[in-house]
Parts: C-alpha cells; structure tokens; sequence
C-alpha cells in the first residue's frame, strides 16, 4: 500500500471506534435494560392541550434561500484553496484570474443584498 | 497489501448500496440520508485515488451543504404519503422510458468505444507524479487558474447565475414590515426631532403637521 493511505489509517481506526461506541450504545440497552411496555407508557406525551395538527409542517422557502447562497459562498472558498496554496507559482495571470472571479461573486453579493436577501423579514 | 482493494469494494458497495436505498427509501428524509451516506463512500473512493482535495470538497460541499439543501427541499415539499403513491404509477413508464434513454446513452458511450482511447485512463491518476511532493491542492492550482482559466470563470458566471435566480424565484417580501434604519436614527438631530413652540400666554398649542411622519 502507498504511504498516501498508510496517511489515512489512523482516521480508518479513528472510524472503527467510532462504529463500534455508537452500535454498542445503541444495542445494549436492547440487550440489558429492562422492557416491560404498555401502552400508556410508549404512547406520545405531550404537556398540556393535545396537538393541533401534523408536526411535519412546511419549511419556509427563506430556508432554502439562505442554504442556497451558503452553498454559493462555500464553492468560493472551496476554489480559493487550491488558489492559495500555489500562490506563488500561479503568477500575476492566476491572481487577477481569482479577482476576476471574485469580483464575478461580489456583483452577485451586493446584488444580494442590495435586493434585502439577507434581511430574514 | 490487499488491504486498499477490500476498502476499494467496502466503499463501492456501500455506495451502490446506499444509492439504491436513495431511490427505495420511502420517506424522502431517509432518502437524503441515504444521499449522504453515499457522498461519505464517494469521497473514500477518491481517498482510494488519491485525489485527497476532491474527497475532503466532497465531504464539505456536498455532505455539508447540498445535503442540507436537500433536507430543506424535501421538507418544504408537502410529503403526503397516499398522494406519492398514488402518483407512482401514473408516472412509472415515463420515468422508466428516462432511465432506458440514460442507459442506452451509457452502454453507446461504454460499450462502443467512443470516448477517446486513454481517456479513462487519465482520471485514475490525479497525483502528477509519486514522490514529487506535490500535493493534490497544488496539482489543481497550478492549471486551474491559468491554464483552464475559462473553464473557472466559467465557474463563477455560473454561480453567479445561480445566486441570481435562486433569489428571483424565492425571494419575497413581506408586506408592512418595519425595518429598523440606523442611518436615519443617527441622522436625527434637534431639527428632524424637537419643535420648539412658543406658546403665548392663553393660547392653544396646535402642533403643526410633521411632513415626515
């Protein structure tokens, strides 16, 4: 095997616990506590009035607008790693190619927020 | 070692499997979990590559942002159960006429050897040379921004566009919403904010109207 993954072994063994404390938590209490249902007991409780409807309402579409331009901005930053790390190599021509690229970005944020996007009302 | 191909299998299987349960799944919150599931196998895969960078933006982008995106899209959906159902079959064989299209595509592409000679070839090695020190960020800085420097503003109009249209299509304003506006709050001085009336001995006081209310 290559010393590349050689590199990814700890994370490997990092995962294996993991599994193995989650499944253990989650199977022993099947295994030691004690189960003793009645309907009472394993139905819903809620405190006060019964509920009015359906739990499983409709998200506001302003969460998919605000998730959409997060994802916008996180693909910026995701491009500017690669940028930064060959900084020096990539010359003036890779540096102005980010700032155009960027200022491309900019229009559309002031854009954004000019047209209120961020403003939550 | 046979140690990368087990993982090799682990993850592809996993990942067919999962992407299996995405379109099996019936409640589409499971759906995406399943989604993400297979985004994690993915990203392993391109560990298996070599590709390192492509693997950890898989993990931030897709598991940290697409799929939360995706959560807020099935939840914003009305997911009647009966409704889907209902609706399954009415639409089956025009999905099924879809997936024929997209595979014959695959098995013309595949099967016929109309992708270059060597092509296939050239993704499997994203390291440019064992040993040379350089690491994959790297690899991709050095062509990305100058030598296929249309390609990645190419990029950009594209997010541009996207951030666009997402707000034409979902942004509305509500009606009547008082918004506080610091600007003017500290523009006010003793002019905008005090009347000084003089009242003389007897007199009314009528306020005169404000034009700025």
């Amino acid at each position: 095997m290559n010393l590349l993954l050689m590199e990814y072994l700890p994370l490997v063994v990092f995962m294996g616990v993991a599994l193995v404390i989650g499944l253990a938590l989650m199977v022993a209490p099947f295994l030691v506590a004690v189960r003793n249902p009645d309907p009472e007991k394993v139905s819903a409780y809620e405190c006060g009035f019964n509920a009015f409807d359906d739990a499983r309402m409709k998200f506001d579409v302003r969460f998919y607008l605000v998730s959409i331009l997060f994802i916008i901005f996180d693909l910026e930053v995701a491009f500017l790693f690669p940028w930064a790390v060959t900084f020096k190599e990539v010359g003036a021509f890779g540096f102005w190619s980010m700032m155009v690229f960027l200022g491309v970005l900019t229009i559309g944020f002031i854009y954004e927020w000019r047209k209120g996007a961020l403003e939550w009302d | 070692m046979t140690l990368a191909p087990a993982f090799f299998y682990l993850f592809a299987f996993v990942t067919v499997a999962a992407g299996f349960m995405v379109i099996a799944a019936k409640n589409p919150v499971h759906a995406v979990l399943f989604l993400i599931l297979a985004f994690f196998n993915a990203a392993g895969l391109f560990v298996l590559l070599g590709a390192e960078f492509l693997a950890m933006i898989l993990v931030v982008v897709y598991v940290g942002a697409v799929a939360v995106l995706f959560l807020f899209v099935v939840m914003m959906l009305d997911v009647d159960f009966a409704e889907l159902r209902a609706g399954f079959m009415k639409n089956a064989p025009l999905g099924a006429f879809i997936g024929l299209i997209l595979l014959a595509e695959l098995v013309l592409v595949v099967g016929f050897q109309m992708v270059r000679p060597g092509a296939l070839a050239a993704p499997s090695a994203p390291i440019p040379a064992p040993g040379s020190g350089i690491t994959n960020a790297e690899a991709i800085g050095r062509v990305l921004y100058t030598k296929y420097v249309y390609y990645f503003q190419g990029a950009g109009l594209i997010l541009l566009v996207a951030m666009i249209g997402a707000i034409v299509l979902t942004l509305r304003h509500k009606e009547g919403v008082k918004r506080q506006s610091i600007a003017a709050q500290v523009a006010r001085g003793k002019k905008t904010a005090i009347d000084v009336v003089q009242v003389a001995p007897g007199a009314a006081i009528v306020p005169p109207a404000r034009a700025s209310q």
